[in-house]
Parts: C-alpha cells; structure tokens; sequence
C-alpha cells in the first residue's frame, strides 16, 4: 500500500499563450489525503488543465504558482489518470490492458503481476472477462477494466476527468460505488459536470467561477461519501446549480 | 413440433454459406465478362489479332502453361522481393521523420519531389546501373512501393490519439517504449491501408521495368507475343498478372484482418 498524500495549490495562474488573458487566477486549492475532491464548473472553466498539470500533461500552457505535497517529494511518478475515455488499448486482452504499465515501464510481466492483475479484475467483476478484447465489451465493462487498470498501478493520488459521463445512469450508480470503495485509500481528484455526482462522492467540494476562473469551496456534508440522495443532498445540489447558472449568464 | 427454421446458424454454416456468396458472386462476375467478351467479336467481327476469343486464350492457358508459369515466377519474384524491399524502407522513411524533427524537414520535401518524376523515365537507368536481371525490377517496384508506405506509415504514427500518449506518460514510457508499445501498433491499420495500396501498384513497377529491358517475366512475354502478332498468349499473359494482382491483393487484406482484427472490427 502506498502512503497517502495531500497536495495543496496555492495562488496559481494559467494562461494559454504568453500575452493572452488568463483562464485561472488566484487559484488556491487543497486536496487532502485519502479523500474525494470534486472540481466543478462551465465547460472551458479549467477543471481538466489543472488535473492535466498534477499528472504532468499540460505542456503548451503558462502556469505559475506552486504545487505542494504534504511529503515536500515532487509529485511525478505518484499519479494515476482515469480519462473520460477508457483508453485500452484495442490491441491487448483486458488482464494485458491491466498489466501495460509495467510493460511501458520496460519490467517484465511475471505470473505473480497476471495474478495481481486478475485479483483486481474479480474485484471490478470482470475476471471472465480477462482474456477478452475490449471492443467485445460494453462501455461500463470498459470503464471498470480501466479503474482495474488504475488500481494496478498503485499510486497514492488518482485524477479522474469525467470518467463516468459516457455511461447510463444505473451503469454509472454502480461504477462511482465501486471506484468509491476501492479507492478510499487514494487522494482522488475528480472532475465532473454533474452535481448529483459530486454530492454523492465528493469529501469536498470546489465550484470554479467567474472569468478568469477562480475555485471557490462549498460546504460538505457531515454525513459520509458514497452518499444517498436525500433533502440534505438535493438541497447542496440545487446550490451548486444556481452558482453555475450564475457562471453561465 | 420442430421448428426448424427458427434454429440459428452455426458460425462454421454461416462462415461457409458467406463463401459460396463469394464464390457464386465470382462466378457470376467472370460469365458475364466473358459473355460480353464473346458478344462484341461476334457483333462487330473483330479479327483475332485485334481481340482473341475467349476459348483461344484459354486454349494458351492450357497449352503453353509451363512457358506462362516460368515467366510468371519471375514477376512473382519481382513484385515479392520488391514489396518487402519497399515496404521495409517506407517503413525506416516513416521512423526516421516521427523520431527526428531535422530528418523530417529534410527528407519530405525529397520523397514528394522524388514521385514528381514518372518511373518510366527512371526505367532505363535502372537497367544501366542494375543490369537487365531482377535486380532493376525490384528496384522499380520498389522505387513505386515506398512512396505510399512511407506517406501511410507517417501518417499512422503521427496521429497516435492523444488519450494513449498521455496515458503512456502517467505509466512512465519512455520514448521508445511509447513507440513500440503504444504509436505502432496504434500505427498498423494505416500501414495496412499502405500496404493494401503498394500490393496494387507493385506489378506496374515490375512489369515496366520488363517491358523497359528483360530477358523474362510476364511483361517480356507480352513485349514477344506483341511483335509475333500472338495476341492470345498476351491476353493469356495479361490474365495471369490480373489474376495474381488480385490474389496477391486479397491475401494481404486477409492477412492485415487476421493481424489487426480491431480495425476490422
């Protein structure tokens, strides 16, 4: 088991070229260690920039401002990224999806990692699914290969973009639940667009508003994530509704 | 009672029933060529040195098959050699401009000037420099291989979707594990749509090269037939090349969907 890890960013800024106007300004934000941090907010508001620079991806962008883990190590090499699409490769089986990350990282693939990688796979049910090619399998079943996929790598923060949007209400239920209970041991950062969501998962909450976007706070729930919908929740969700239908006039 | 009809195929029934499609389809296509075929000699009483019947070329077929199947050994050795001699350089070309941004600069323009220049007009120098064996040959068929290989290799290797390279980078790939690993495969149906072109161009660069200076092959045994006035033989000629283009063509396309069955898919 890796340690857990909190991660704090302090008045940052992010712009798209050198002269341009920013998209984020002043953004502080605290991530803390094994708990669900929600990013809500318009579409183009920033959310996926500021996960895409914790996993190191934001390359042809301007950010200034620090990043802080509570370890003072650097975050590189800790990260495990959970995209709105799958991404298994459609060339490899699933238990072979599960395992790629040691093959890209130039280690063998032992019998004890394929075991590993179908104890994860029975934990997602989809073990008779292992030897399966992922176009054979239906969009929830890829999802919860690629959490599988994610569980393997074993990293103390998980940023997840989105990764439930494609998927139909009752597929998507189960599937927070489940990643939910598997990766209550993780900083997990997610990004999403749907209240219900973050009110259902989410430790804490940030809503980003105004233009440039700045992350503001919401008071969380006393009662413990993964949540079922109640007043108390309805009514955190109709919050966070009228302060983005703000954002949006 | 039994309802038979209600009972669904086998995947072997179907599979077979799908190739007797084929097969009849086949069939149906070439009948109807050769009715046509037959049709226009007996309307317009087109003299055999202009059009042959059909039962005159089959009639070479059968006859002076040894003749056919020796010269058609060689083009065969012509268009294989020069396939795998251009695929395995459109392939190094494609490499050399996704890993080396002053290659990329420097040999693009190079490669588009290079098809500017018709390959009947490099023919003879090829036969100069490469004497009149099968060497020329297959430099011309690879000379007019490499081009698309090159462009479709290229292509596939350069718009690997950004999700799996961000992915590769979260999984500590290096560079050339994200190549290998990640880019080519995600590579192959282009160089499968490459591939699929150069086995239909690669009898042209052959065959002109044999019609430019050879001692055998299919396109000498035309160049003879032609001057001796045996029309026959250079249509029976013409089908054999026809027929292995298009064997030649659906054996790599079998192939490229049993190796990349997720394109196909």
């Amino acid at each position: 088991m890796t340690d857990a890890l909190a991660i704090k960013i302090q008045h940052a800024r992010l712009a798209y070229g050198h002269t341009s106007e920013p998209v984020l300004q002043d953004l502080s934000l605290t991530f803390r260690a094994n708990q669900w941090t929600c990013l809500l907010g318009r579409s183009g508001c920033g959310k996926t920039s500021v996960l895409r620079k914790l996993a190191g991806l934001l390359e042809d962008a301007y950010w200034h401002g620090d990043i802080l883990t509570c370890d003072g190590q650097p975050l590189a090499g800790r990260i495990a990224y959970m995209a709105q699409q799958d991404l298994l490769l459609p060339w490899l089986s699933v238990l072979d999806n599960v395992c790629v990350g040691y093959r890209l990282k130039g280690q063998p693939v032992t019998e004890a990692i394929r075991q590993q990688g179908l104890r994860l796979l029975e934990q997602v049910d989809m073990a008779d699914k292992a030897q399966a090619l992922p176009q054979t399998l239906s969009g929830g079943m890829r999802q919860r290969a690629a959490l599988a996929r994610t569980l393997m790598q074993d990293q103390p923060v998980v940023l997840m973009d989105e990764p439930f949007s494609a998927l139909d209400a009752v597929t998507r239920h189960k599937l927070q639940t489940l990643s939910f209970e598997l990766l209550k041991h993780k900083t997990v950062v997610l990004v999403t667009h749907d209240p219900q969501e973050a009110v259902r998962l989410g430790h804490q909450l940030y809503v980003f508003e105004g233009d440039p976007a700045s992350a503001r706070p919401l008071p969380a729930l006393s009662s413990q994530p993964p949540r079922r919908l109640d007043s108390d929740t309805a009514q955190l969700q109709e919050q966070i509704l009228e302060r983005l239908e703000v954002d949006h006039a | 009672m039994h309802n038979v009809l209600a009972q669904p195929l086998s995947p072997i029934g179907s599979r077979r029933i799908s190739w007797l499609k084929k097969a009849l389809q086949v069939l149906i296509s070439i009948s109807v060529l050769v009715v046509l075929w037959q049709g226009a000699i007996t309307i317009w009483d087109l003299p055999s040195f202009i059009l042959p019947t059909p039962l005159s070329v089959f009639d070479v077929l059968t006859e002076r098959y040894t003749i056919l199947f020796k010269h058609t050994w060689v083009t065969a050795q012509e268009i294989l050699i020069g396939l795998l001699l251009g695929v395995s350089i459109g392939l190094f070309f494609a490499l050399q401009m996704l890993l080396f941004a002053p290659v990329r600069r420097w040999l693009l323009p190079i490669l588009i000037a290079s098809q500017a220049i018709p390959v009947f007009a490099i023919a003879p120098i090829l036969m100069l420099w490469l004497d009149y064996g099968i060497a020329s040959k297959v430099a011309m068929a690879a000379i007019i291989i490499f081009f698309p290989v090159t462009t479709c290799c290229y292509d596939g290797l350069r718009s690997t979707p950004q999700g799996y390279l961000d992915l590769a980078h979260t999984l500590g790939a290096n560079r050339w594990r994200r190549l290998w690993h990640i880019q080519l495969p995600a590579a192959l149906p282009a160089l499968g749509s490459g591939l699929r072109v150069a086995v239909v161009i690669a009898p042209i660069g052959a065959v002109v090269g044999e019609w430019v200076g050879s001692s055998a092959g299919l396109g000498y045994l035309m160049l003879q037939a032609n001057a001796r006035m045996m029309i026959d033989e250079m249509f029976a000629a013409l089908f054999i090349l026809s027929l292995f283009s298009v064997a030649l063509y659906f054996s790599v396309d079998w192939l490229l969907k049993k190796l990349i069955p997720w394109h196909a898919q």
